[in-house]
């Protein structure tokens, strides 16, 4: 197996001696109860990960559905109602059930108690409930999806939701509201965490960048969920009872509900990104050898993109009518969040500079993200700067910009921080050369399904479309092509990961010879995490903090 | 841009030809595509230096090439580099987007007028000379046209891709958008706005005729009645005239020359008359009340559709006398009944 892999970092122990550890947290407690009902953060998140999984499957699903009935111009596959119906399930369920919780609740959950040296998040039952409240928003989801669907599309347009569909806009809503505590409780603990838990010596300046970005997305979680909250309860009073709040013959502004659902909805964008770059960081720093360029300039860029967050929804507005010169406000503000991603970007690649850099297939997933996230971050200057916005948004450019983030770059970072950590959350291996194939397919598929959408986009197909003009063909051809590439590329690490449960080899506590805290214990960890409190000692990422302690391991062994 | 009008011309017909690259067919399209442009540079750039670096140092500092991995802290002025380079970039996006923004946005003076009406699933326009339309639009071209707009129900936003523009069409009030075509020929024009089940059957066509054929089109497909006309009967069957008419008693303001000048109301404020005032009190008059008169008026809310309400407002803009709101009401109060109106809507023609 050493052989085969030639010349990587991957440092396995010994295959035919090599033994899972005997005590671990899989295997402290059995039976189907003793997951349900457990405080571990380390158990959680895999709760978290099975369902997830299971939903990203299902919005999959739909968005396959998708690009085959946009094969043909003509809307031959379905009616108008269903195909309305598929983009608003595939919106909902990878937005709120998937990109949301992807990253912070399976791996944010799982790593952060043990980045801080700490025995778990500070409110273990709590975290547990957040799972649930997940699980309640869900079947909720599900529940709209199978009474019928929800035709509102992701945005809950007004008046549209509250007044001219006969679907079931309330029980969607009720789930969105339900898992929007999931994710508030989830940012409560990482935040409280964060500030009381961490382990003696370890001060902010040595936490892991993973950590920094999560404590970003914490406060975009906590701050702006409750406005999304407001807003579908509006909704549901509007639908239920007629209040007018957004109702312009009862005195109200449909263009209210617009701004109550960008003020969290464009945060939610870096709810999402933020942790993926969490990710990238720590992936890029393991493979390269290397502490991460700039390190303070990266955990401010964070916290700066979560400050300006907050102040540039109203750029989903500039063709609505709003004010000139908020309209320039807004566009000026977005040109500023930009800046902290292309700072990151910049670190991230010099860090490569001077390093010994490995081809793992995290770090493959990772030169992904930041090829497909520079296009998506880059695309966002356009929509952003004014006049450019007016031909763009409502097209699929601004469909093939938001994959590009949230795809190309939140998924491609999942992905990285799955395979990277699958070795300490699982105990085994992945298979390295079929999960270097998936991250290789998955990007050319991404590719070929959304860089035709730019081109469609400034032809001018508006998003939504059922039918469309048959000149388009070509290139939604390509696309859909494309999104079938990009279906077997996901397909292909989610049967590869279940075989390596059983099958892959021993990984060892340390297979990357990374530094991390979570690196210095047993894969899986035990219950508890560590067996004593550890000492932070050093700063993140000190590759010769850890050659010591190695060197000195083995003389301790000899 | 620089380049020679020759090469512009070959690089705009092969991205046309090749479909990457819609029609320029509006004063404004050469101006958004010079942007776009600019824009596609920076981002081909971006990318490309990003991966080039990934790449070169991917290649000079593989494990093979480089064993031992040398300790860097970070960089002030690197830091400072990619801080102050990209954003100059994206502040030069910014202020081009800015002006652009304004000149797409701001009509000329001298722009003709056509209401537009969104519904589920259709568009429809109103001309003021009386032609109705639905799902098609007839303009001259040369001409700046602006498109005052309303929606019946939802959201609806219309676009017009080879004019490179495109605008919000909100219930409950106008909003415009104004181009000038410069090319006979037939365009797409596409609802944008998701609005129900048939949100991509909301689409029209757009017919640019030069001058002469415009008249011709206009003599053509009208419906007898302007829409001022229109509006002057429902002025006098709704009743309007019997407060609005400019006698020494009457109990609500003189409409005439109202429209374009500033209104004095009962808190003291200005105000600006223009469509969108007119729509707004006709149907909330409470909420401005003209100095010197009481709140007295009722609401329209509900009595009146969006046809109906274009109709009014076209009247009282072009309303310069009280003379004929006047004439009306002596032939009333003699016993001879005004004209009643033909219910809105009833009077559209399709293309011709």
């Amino acid at each position: 197996m050493s052989a085969a892999i030639g010349n990587t970092i991957v440092s396995l122990p010994d295959q035919s001696t090599a033994q899972i550890p005997r005590h671990n947290y899989i295997n402290n407690e059995h039976g189907l109860l003793s997951w349900l009902l457990t405080s571990d953060h380390k158990r959680i998140a895999i709760l978290y990960l099975i369902s997830i999984t299971f939903f990203f499957f299902i919005g999959g699903a739909f968005a396959g559905l998708i690009r085959l009935e946009l094969l043909t111009p003509q809307p031959d596959l379905v009616s108008s109602d269903t195909y309305n119906k598929f983009f608003t399930m595939h919106g909902i369920i990878m937005i709120f059930l998937f990109l949301v919780p992807s990253v912070p609740a399976t791996l944010g959950n799982f790593l952060i108690p043990i980045m801080l040296g700490a025995k778990d998040l500070a409110f273990p039952k709590i975290n547990l409930l957040s799972w649930y409240l997940y699980m309640i928003g869900g079947t909720l989801t599900l529940t709209a999806l199978v009474l019928g669907g929800v035709d509102t599309g992701w945005t809950f347009t007004t008046p549209l939701s509250t007044h001219y569909l006969n679907t079931h806009v309330i029980t969607a809503a009720t789930a969105i509201f339900v898992a929007g505590f999931s994710s508030i409780f989830t940012g409560l603990n990482f935040i409280v965490t964060i500030h009381r838990m961490r382990c003696p010596g370890m001060t902010w300046f040595r936490m892991p960048l993973f950590v920094w970005a999560h404590y970003a997305a914490s406060l975009l979680m906590v701050l702006g969920t409750p406005v999304l909250a407001i807003a579908l309860t509006l909704v549901a009073l509007e639908r239920l009872f007629g209040i007018g709040v957004f109702d312009p013959t009862k005195g109200g502004d449909p263009l209210l509900f617009q701004h109550l659902f960008w003020f969290y909805s464009h945060p939610a964008v870096y709810i999402m990104i933020l942790p993926g770059m969490g990710v990238i960081s720590e992936v890029i720093s393991t493979f390269s050898r290397k502490r991460i360029f700039g390190y303070t300039a990266v955990a401010f860029s964070s916290v700066a993109i979560a400050l300006f967050g907050f102040f540039v929804w109203e750029h989903h507005m500039f063709i609505m009518g709003v004010s000139s010169y908020s309209a320039l406000v807004f566009s000026l503000l977005t040109m500023l969040v930009a800046v902290p991603s292309a700072i990151k970007i910049f670190n991230w690649t010099f860090t490569l500079q001077k390093g010994s850099i490995t081809f793992e297939t995290p770090m493959l997933y990772a030169f992904g993200f930041m090829g497909l996230f520079t296009i998506g971050g880059l695309t966002g200057i356009f929509l952003g700067s004014l006049g450019m916005d007016i031909h763009l948004t409502e097209t699929y450019f601004i469909v093939a910009h938001f994959h590009f983030v949230m795809v190309g770059g939140m998924l491609m970072a999942f992905l990285a921080g799955i395979h990277f950590w699958w070795p300490k959350m699982t105990g085994r291996m992945y298979p390295e050369s079929l999960s270097k194939l998936a991250a290789v397919t998955t990007f050319i598929g991404f590719n070929l399904t959304f860089l035709p959408q730019f081109i469609l986009g400034y032809l001018g197909m508006p998003r939504r479309y059922h039918a469309y003009p048959p000149e388009f063909q070509v290139l939604n051809v390509l696309s859909t092509a494309g999104a079938t590439v990009l279906g077997f590329g996901y397909m292909l690490p989610m049967l590869y990961l279940a075989w390596s449960l059983k099958y892959g080899a021993i990984a060892g506590n340390n297979p990357w010879q990374a530094t991390g805290l979570e690196w210095q214990i047993q894969s899986p960890p035990l219950m508890e995490n560590f067996i004593e409190t550890p000492v932070m000692d050093h700063e993140a990422y000190d590759y010769e903090w850890l050659a010591n302690k190695t060197r000195n391991e083995v003389t301790t062994v000899g | 841009m620089g380049l020679s009008p020759v090469l512009w011309q070959f690089l705009v017909k092969w991205l046309h030809s090749s479909s990457l690259f819609p029609t320029e067919a509006s004063g404004i399209s050469p101006y958004v595509d010079a942007l776009y442009f600019f824009l596609v540079a920076m981002t081909v750039f971006g990318t490309a230096l990003v991966a080039a670096l990934l790449l070169a140092f991917s290649i000079r500092y593989r494990r093979e090439k480089s064993p031992v991995a040398t300790h860097v802290e970070g960089s002030t002025l690197l830091e400072a580099t990619w801080t102050i380079i990209p954003l100059a970039i994206f502040l030069v996006a910014f202020v081009w987007g800015a002006l652009l923004y304004f000149r797409i946005y701001n009509p000329p003076a001298n722009a003709m007028n056509i209401y537009v009406v969104g519904k589920q699933w259709m568009w429809k326009a109103e001309h003021p000379g009386g032609q109705h339309e639905i799902n098609a639009l007839h303009v001259p071209m040369g001409q700046p046209v602006q498109l005052t707009m309303i929606s019946q129900d939802v959201f609806h936003s219309l676009s017009i891709p080879d004019f490179r523009i495109k605008r919000e069409v909100i219930p409950g009030r106008y909003s415009t958008v104004w181009f000038e075509a410069t090319q006979p020929g037939t365009y797409h024009l596409f609802c944008t706005q998701y609005c129900g089940t048939q949100h991509s059957g909301m689409v029209g066509e757009v017919t640019v005729l030069t001058p002469e054929d415009y008249e011709k089109w206009l003599q053509q497909s009208t419906s007898g009645m302007s829409l001022a006309q229109n509006g002057e009967r429902l002025f006098s069957s709704m009743g309007c005239n019997s407060c609005h008419n400019g006698t020494a008693a009457a109990r609500g303001p003189s409409l005439a020359g109202v429209y374009g000048s500033k209104l004095t109301l009962t808190d003291g404020s200005q105000i600006l008359v223009d469509d969108a005032y007119l729509r707004d009190t006709i149907l909330n008059p409470s909420k401005h009340v003209t100095a010197g008169f009481a709140p007295i008026m009722p609401t329209y809310q509900g009595q009146m559709s969006e046809d109906g309400l274009i109709d009014l407002v076209e009247f009282i803009k072009n309303m310069q006398s009280n003379y004929r709101v006047q004439q009306t009401l002596v032939t009333a109060e003699s016993g001879e009944a005004a004209p009643t109106t033909p219910p809105p809507g009833t009077t559209e023609t399709g293309k011709p």
